[in-house]
């Protein structure tokens, strides 16, 4: 018997440009028509964003005082920031949900690109944040908000946007590939958001939280992400507050987008290939 | 030409006191156009082996050629000419047959058409053609298998590795999947296949390789591991403790002497390489001496009997014997 040692890591299988494309899309497809399928995955895309809409423009604007703004005006882009954030949950129990059944597996089986199976979920998930938030917009024209700064920074703000909803999916991707279980994913792998999307300027005015919270919620990305679309809409904002984020909010977006994206995606491609070779 | 092999392959998880060495060390060569069945209990390193093989695990020490291409240096071009289908049915539950098939002929690198093309071939050549268009959801556990191994099949692979194909199949399911494993044997592929149960190895491979705590313990044919095992045997319970005696002396004449007894439970256990022609022929005899039988039958061995045979333990008794020397030790 000879026992040659072999190097631990697998030596780098290189595919072309054209491939890892084409395996990407075809991953792609397998994402969004398996997902279309998935009555939970239906209700979060097409029912979830109308109630929400409709819910805070008809049943809490009435209630909710944001003194010297017209609350709907206001209230529309924090909601879509909100719905961009929550672009974590079908990245992240998709990802663990592909594990858990050993797809993951049988797909590195395969004379694939590897990276096809993460750029698959972004881009899929991506397509779908973007029909998510076409039908929100579309729903905030019907109960009265538009946008008031021209058609250009109009598709700033959507791209901006987006641009959250890409960050975000990094951030569920390494969830995802984290904890194992779609449960989980589904539960504690997503409560989080919800002080981090709430401690925000996203429905209220900060200035009404307590002085902590109010320090927390300036320098929320989401608040920096809902400032930069109010402003790039043309929408009303909060003019009180003197944090750098909030006086710079496109920029802050901008910056802190590209913070996230930096720091999940090599987490999560590094989680990907730790869980493969399990 | 040897479609397969592995030289002094090592996998160890974890590190420090906590490392459990997996594989420790498998010798493994399978010449092309055989089946080698790799039989162990839960936890022996079947798997384990399994996926260093196929590329998703690098070893920590030795190498494997598949289809003349080493696992480590050449993943891509082992992937290219392997199939692999794993015990958990690995497809995609909200795709319908056909697509799943699409998709894996697309990841193989097919064109589209040639994809839908194989898709429609190999769901005729499954009898799934009827369910081709409805979701997985909808599928019974033997069609997500017969559908997983069309999956595996999508570019005539050279080797196909099967990991546990039939685990928590129901028997006739079990039965419809061998048939279609033996139809590709018929072809002449060249299969790995695991498995916990002894006959499944018998039913399909041309030599069965036994594994256990990551090492190989014995190898053959089914014929030579069975002869080493001892074959088929008759267990005979007797009515009363004091006819044990009489129907021992019976049992060793029939048997030449091979008889074993157990005080505690009124077992006598004697080979036999007759099979039912043995078992009347004994039941013959005992009746001719006047021996009351409370129970009577013919084993066939599994996979304890090789442990008990090769050990001397029960395959069960093994993990907890591992976990109480563990815990002893730590």
């Amino acid at each position: 018997m000879t026992t040659d040692v072999m190097p631990t890591a697998a030596a780098p299988s290189r595919v072309g440009f054209n491939q890892a494309f084409t395996d990407a899309m075809t991953i792609t497809w397998r994402n969004i028509r398996a997902g279309w399928r998935v009555p939970d995955n239906q209700i979060y895309m097409f029912i979830q964003p109308i109630m929400f809409v409709l819910l805070f423009a008809y049943v809490f604007g009435g209630a909710i005082n944001v003194p010297g703004v017209d609350y709907v005006d206001f209230l529309m882009a924090g909601i879509f920031v909100q719905t961009m954030a929550f672009a974590c949950a079908p990245a992240s129990v998709g990802l663990a949900d592909d594990m858990q059944k050993g797809l993951i597996d049988r797909f590195r089986s395969l004379p694939m690109a590897r990276s096809a199976v993460i750029a698959g979920r972004v881009i899929a998930d991506l397509v779908n944040q973007f029909i998510v938030l076409v039908i929100m917009i579309v729903c905030g024209f019907i109960v009265g908000w538009t946008f008031h700064n021209g058609f250009g920074q109009f598709l700033a703000a959507v791209g901006l946007l987006m641009l959250f909803a890409f960050a975000m999916l990094w951030v569920g991707a390494f969830i995802g590939l984290s904890v194992g279980s779609p449960q989980v994913a589904a539960s504690a792998g997503l409560i989080w958001l919800f002080p981090v999307v709430f401690m925000s300027n996203v429905f209220v005015d900060p200035s009404t939280m307590p002085a902590v919270v109010q320090a927390i919620a300036e320098w929320n990305p989401v608040s920096a992400i809902a400032s930069g679309a109010r402003e790039l809409f043309g929408n009303q904002s909060l003019v009180q507050s003197d944090a750098w984020p909030m006086q710079h909010s496109v920029v802050a977006a901008l910056l802190w987008c590209l913070l996230i994206v930096a720091v999940f995606a090599p987490l999560a491609v590094r989680k990907y290939k730790k869980a493969a070779s399990k | 030409m040897n479609a397969i092999t592995a030289e002094g392959l090592v996998k160890t998880f974890g590190s420090g006191e906590k490392a459990v060495k997996a594989v420790g060390g498998v010798d493994l060569v399978v010449p092309e156009g055989t089946v080698v069945g790799l039989l162990g209990p839960n936890g022996a390193g079947k798997t384990t082996t399994v996926r260093m093989l196929t590329t998703l695990l690098a070893p920590d020490a030795g190498r494997a050629v598949v289809a003349g291409h080493d696992v480590v240096r050449e993943p891509q071009a082992v992937r290219s000419k392997i199939g692999l289908s794993g015990q958990y049915a690995a497809v995609d539950e909200n795709l319908t047959g056909r697509e799943n098939l699409w998709l894996f002929g697309r990841l193989y690198q097919l064109s589209s058409k040639e994809a839908s093309k194989r898709a429609a071939e190999l769901l005729e050549q499954f009898n799934l053609a009827d369910a081709a268009d409805r979701t997985l959801k909808t599928y019974s556990g033997g069609m997500r298998r017969r559908l997983d191994l069309a999956g595996s099949l999508i570019v005539h692979p050279q080797v196909l590795f099967l990991d546990e194909p039939t685990t928590g199949l129901d028997p006739s399911s079990r039965l419809d999947l061998w048939d279609v494993i033996r139809e590709r044997v018929a072809e002449g592929s060249t299969i790995l296949l695991t498995t916990q149960y002894l006959e499944e190895a018998d039913a399909l491979a041309d030599n069965i390789v036994v594994i256990d705590h990551g090492v190989i313990i014995a190898q053959g044919t089914a014929d030579q591991l069975k002869a080493q095992i001892g074959g088929e045997r008759i267990e005979v319970i007797v009515h009363e403790p004091e006819a044990l005696g009489k129907a021992e002396q019976v049992l060793n004449v029939g048997s030449g002497g091979q008889c074993v007894r157990d005080d505690h439970t009124r077992k006598l256990t004697v080979p036999t390489h007759t099979g039912s022609k043995g078992l009347m022929q004994v039941i013959r005899d005992l009746d001719e001496a006047g021996v009351g039988i409370d129970d009577i039958a013919l084993r066939r061995p599994t996979l304890d009997d090789v442990f008990v045979k090769l050990t001397g333990r029960h395959a069960e008794d093994d993990d907890t014997q591992a976990e109480t020397a563990q815990g002893s030790a730590s």
